[in-house]
């Protein structure tokens, strides 16, 4: 039997691993939706701080017994607003604010992390353990993909306009800040969904490198979501086979699909990527006509 | 009429507008200019409330400006924009519909509608699907001035709007600015070139750090307030033909 056949079969003997396979897919659309607006807000730095900023809150909620996503929110919005808290109130730079908090967020999550649990956990938290998904876990990356959903549906226009000309919707009264810390907050309980199946470290690839794809191939805002949810979950599907097919790490193994699905679109891609342009005649600088 | 009073900002320690006080007219286009870093734009986003001011009062016809938010269109400069975002020439005219259908409606029909009409007005029809960054400068400036057509707004402020753009487009933003006016809105436009100025406003401000002078623009664009505000030479080169300011 091919090994994709033993894959297939094993899905159908295996609890355990259809959990995987759904929660995989679930995390991979989450993460491709948000992960669009985070790289098109031109905030990948914040995603990847966010990310690991939740940390202490993952070990708290260990800690006290009570359900991570509380735990990370609360975590990701404090990292959020103190990040933006310096920036407002000092000279120094978003990226430099970003580095300070999230690598000291990170840093007392190690700490608390290694207080109250064993290292094993540790490793799971950081590179992801799909294969060991709970079906409480799975409860909650179901509500959560669907608070993504809604979010995006109800606000799609805020989102829109926030994310492509801010200035625009203050001027009509929108409340940009706003929006903001809500994108921040879902930003928060995606991650969290996301630990289960890369890990904390590897998150912001799930954000970035599936809608990157995605916007290598469309020029429409609701077509890059629809293709960012797609490329993202395929990519953990696929990724999910070969950790469970070769035993490897499912986080890094995810991950690596989904870079080799952007290597691919970077080389196809009709959108100002590399084989098109270089396939175009040089031209003297394009003038547009008027 | 929109009043602005005592208006201040101030970046860090460094003074940009002191106490201005400044009135626009209804059914008027009325031109900012002033030299480099005199403070126009600044002023704009402060009486916008999208900049932090140390004091100033905004009013359009007697109440605050605030109250009035959907009543605004900003054509902010462009370069403030990211080009290479997925969104076509049409979606961007949708945009202007956004402010007065506020949270959880989606533009419809009619929406759909006045922006066809707003790119037809501008000439840009042809170009409804193109993704934005396909643009030349003055196209994207005229897909600008189309989604403040579609906001229907009663105070357009657009800052810099001919800064290279193709004559073209120039002609045609121009030509929308003057319906508005005889529709009786409000428009501000912060200016750079001195040439033109008397053809395109009805009244001036010439702003440096404050106000310099304001009012029509055949008693404020006189050859003594350009040489006050930017140089004697400048003042001559401009107001040395016959016929003094009305030189193109």
């Amino acid at each position: 039997m091919t090994s994709i056949g033993k894959f297939i079969y094993a899905l159908g003997q295996y609890d355990f691993l259809q959990s995987a396979l759904i929660t995989a897919i679930m995390v991979g659309v989450m993460s491709g939706i948000i992960g669009s607006f985070i790289i098109l807000r031109g905030m990948s730095m914040m995603g990847d701080a966010i990310s690991h900023a939740v940390l202490p809150g993952v070990a708290v909620a260990y800690m006290l017994g009570i359900n991570v996503l509380i735990g990370a929110s609360l975590f990701g919005i404090l990292a959020a607003g103190l990040i933006g808290f310096v920036v407002s109130h000092s000279k120094i730079k978003t990226d430099t604010s970003i580095g300070i908090v999230f690598s000291a967020f990170y840093a007392l999550g190690f700490i608390l992390i290694s207080l109250a649990e064993s290292s094993t956990n540790l490793h799971h938290i950081l590179f992801g353990n799909i294969l060991a998904v709970s079906d409480t876990d799975i409860m909650t990356t179901t509500v959560v993909l669907g608070l993504v959903i809604l979010f995006v549906v109800f606000f799609y226009k805020e989102l829109l306009i926030t994310s492509f000309d801010a200035t625009y919707a203050q001027t009509y009264g929108l409340k940009v800040q706003v929006l903001h810390y809500a994108l921040m907050l879902v930003l928060t309980l995606v991650t969290v969904s996301a630990l289960q199946t890369v890990g904390i470290i590897l998150v912001v690839a799930m954000l970035i490198t599936p809608a990157a794809t995605a916007f290598l191939w469309t020029d429409k805002l609701s077509m890059m979501l629809i293709l960012s949810a797609t490329i993202g979950a395929i990519a953990s599907v696929v990724g999910l086979y070969f950790s469970y097919t070769l035993n490897w790490a499912s986080g890094p193994a995810i991950v690596l699909v989904a870079a080799i699905f952007f290597g691919i679109s970077f080389i196809l891609s009709p959108k100002q990527a590399l084989l098109p342009s270089l396939w175009k005649r040089p031209k003297a600088k394009q003038q547009v006509p008027a | 009429m929109l009043q602005v009073q005592n208006l201040t900002v101030a970046y860090g320690d460094t003074p940009v507008l002191q106490d201005v006080a400044v009135t626009f007219n209804d059914g008027s286009i009325t031109g900012i200019i002033g030299p480099n870093g005199a403070g126009k734009s600044t002023m704009i986003k402060g009486m916008l409330g999208l900049i932090k001011t140390q004091s100033g009062q905004v009013q359009l016809n007697g109440h605050d400006l605030k109250q009035f938010q959907k009543q605004i269109a900003y054509v902010e400069q462009r370069k403030a924009l990211d080009l290479s975002f997925p969104i076509s020439v049409f979606d961007v005219v949708m945009t202007g519909t956004y402010g007065k259908l506020g949270l959880f409606r989606q533009p419809g029909k009619a929406a759909r509608q006045a922006s066809l009409d707003a790119l037809e007005q501008v000439n840009l029809s042809e170009f409804a699907d193109r993704q934005i960054g396909q643009l030349s400068g003055g196209q994207l400036q005229r897909v600008f001035v189309a989604r403040a057509i579609v906001q229907a707004a009663e105070l357009i402020i657009l800052d810099e709007p001919f800064v290279g753009i193709d004559l073209q487009s120039e002609t045609a933003i121009m030509a929308i600015l003057k319906q508005w006016r005889d529709q009786g809105k409000t428009i501000i436009v912060v200016h750079h070139d001195l040439n033109k100025v008397s053809h395109y406003f009805d009244d001036l401000v010439i702003l440096n750090h404050g106000i310099v002078a304001a009012g029509p623009v055949d008693q404020v664009y006189t050859p003594e307030n350009i040489a006050r505000t930017f140089s004697a030479d400048l003042s001559q080169v401009l107001f040395s033909q016959v016929g003094g300011a009305n030189h193109d």
